[in-house]
């Protein structure tokens, strides 16, 4: 099966370079962007074929490797 | 005294600490390879600074599994002195040694440059030679050296005294522009909560020679040897 981890600073948390894009949108003239986040995208290879455990495999190696729970969250997808 | 000094693929600061202690302070020293899992007798550790595993993923993420982070941690919970500089400061906070997580600088650029700093304890083995309120200039290079913790967890750092480095302008006085990346409350570096893990992101080792345009970072080094002798450094690798 494969998992998506979408990893992303917590709401809370400052993104310089989400702020930076976000600028370089706005001087493009795209002031309908209003803000941007920056994260990251993994895609998970995993040795079964049982969603449930799929999903928790991808939780196990997100909260031990792929996040930083100081100042990350993560969502997962599993197909 | 011996210093150890843990080598990760991609240290670069290696060299630089070894020189400084055993060149310029006249003290012993040894590399300590990360693969492996003996500390080689230390008196204290170095965690040096540089891109460990090429800052993939997170800076300092993928070092903290290293196999000799197990002996580092087992040295630090006996007390043993551990410094982390730049990325060896990372690669605390990634292992848990310290708390609070590291972002990319508010400027989104690589500061290189000299900055200065005020020691805010001297009751860490880093930092005992020092006076209170003492303006260290020292040099920093990094792009991800801006320290974030939550507010409780500031809160609880500053209670503690736990607050080791602050960024400041020459004169001590913490201001929005001599905080080079944005950092919380000015922090550059900090001490665990029982005070013998100390991590900052200045380079102390680059800055032990006038020739280098400052010898400042040579009080860290002094502080462990002058720690060891009052005999406040017990454990020993």
């Amino acid at each position: 099966m494969r998992a998506r981890v979408f990893v992303t600073l917590k709401q809370s948390v400052f993104d310089p370079q989400g702020k930076t894009i976000a600028d370089a949108l706005h001087s493009l003239g795209y002031a309908g962007v209003e803000d941007v986040r920056q994260g990251k995208y993994f895609e998970l290879d995993l040795a079964t074929e049982e969603a449930a455990h799929a999903r928790t495999l991808a939780a196990e190696v997100a909260d031990k490797l792929l996040a930083n729970p100081v100042i990350e969250s993560y969502r997962i997808e599993v197909d | 005294m011996k210093f150890g000094i843990v080598v990760f693929p991609g240290s670069n600061c290696d060299h630089d600490a070894y020189h400084a202690v055993k060149h310029v302070l006249g003290q012993d020293a040894e590399f300590v390879w990360h693969k492996d899992t003996d500390l080689k007798r230390a008196d204290a550790l170095v965690l040096p600074g540089g891109f460990s595993y090429g800052d993939y993923l997170r800076t300092g993420a993928i070092a903290r599994f290293s196999p000799i982070m197990n002996a580092v941690r087992a040295f630090a919970e006996r007390g043993g002195p551990v410094l982390g500089v730049c990325n060896g400061f990372q690669i605390l906070l990634e292992a848990g040694l310290i708390p609070g997580a590291m972002l990319r600088n508010r400027s989104v650029k690589f500061q290189c440059e000299h900055v200065h700093v005020r020691v805010d304890q001297t009751d860490t083995p880093f930092t005992a030679a020092c006076r209170k309120g003492e303006v260290l200039r020292l040099p920093i290079a990094h792009g991800e050296g801006n320290y974030f913790a939550p507010p409780d967890v500031i809160a609880r750092l500053e209670a503690n005294g736990q607050i080791v480095f602050r960024y400041t302008n020459a004169a001590g006085v913490v201001t929005d522009e001599a905080n080079p990346n944005g950092s919380v409350a000015a922090i550059a570096g900090l001490c665990s909560e029982r005070r013998n893990v100390v991590g900052l992101m200045p380079h102390p080792e680059r800055a032990c020679e006038s020739a280098l345009g400052s010898a400042d970072g040579l009080r860290v080094f002094e502080s462990a040897v002058e720690s060891l002798k009052s005999g406040t450094l017990v454990a020993r690798a």
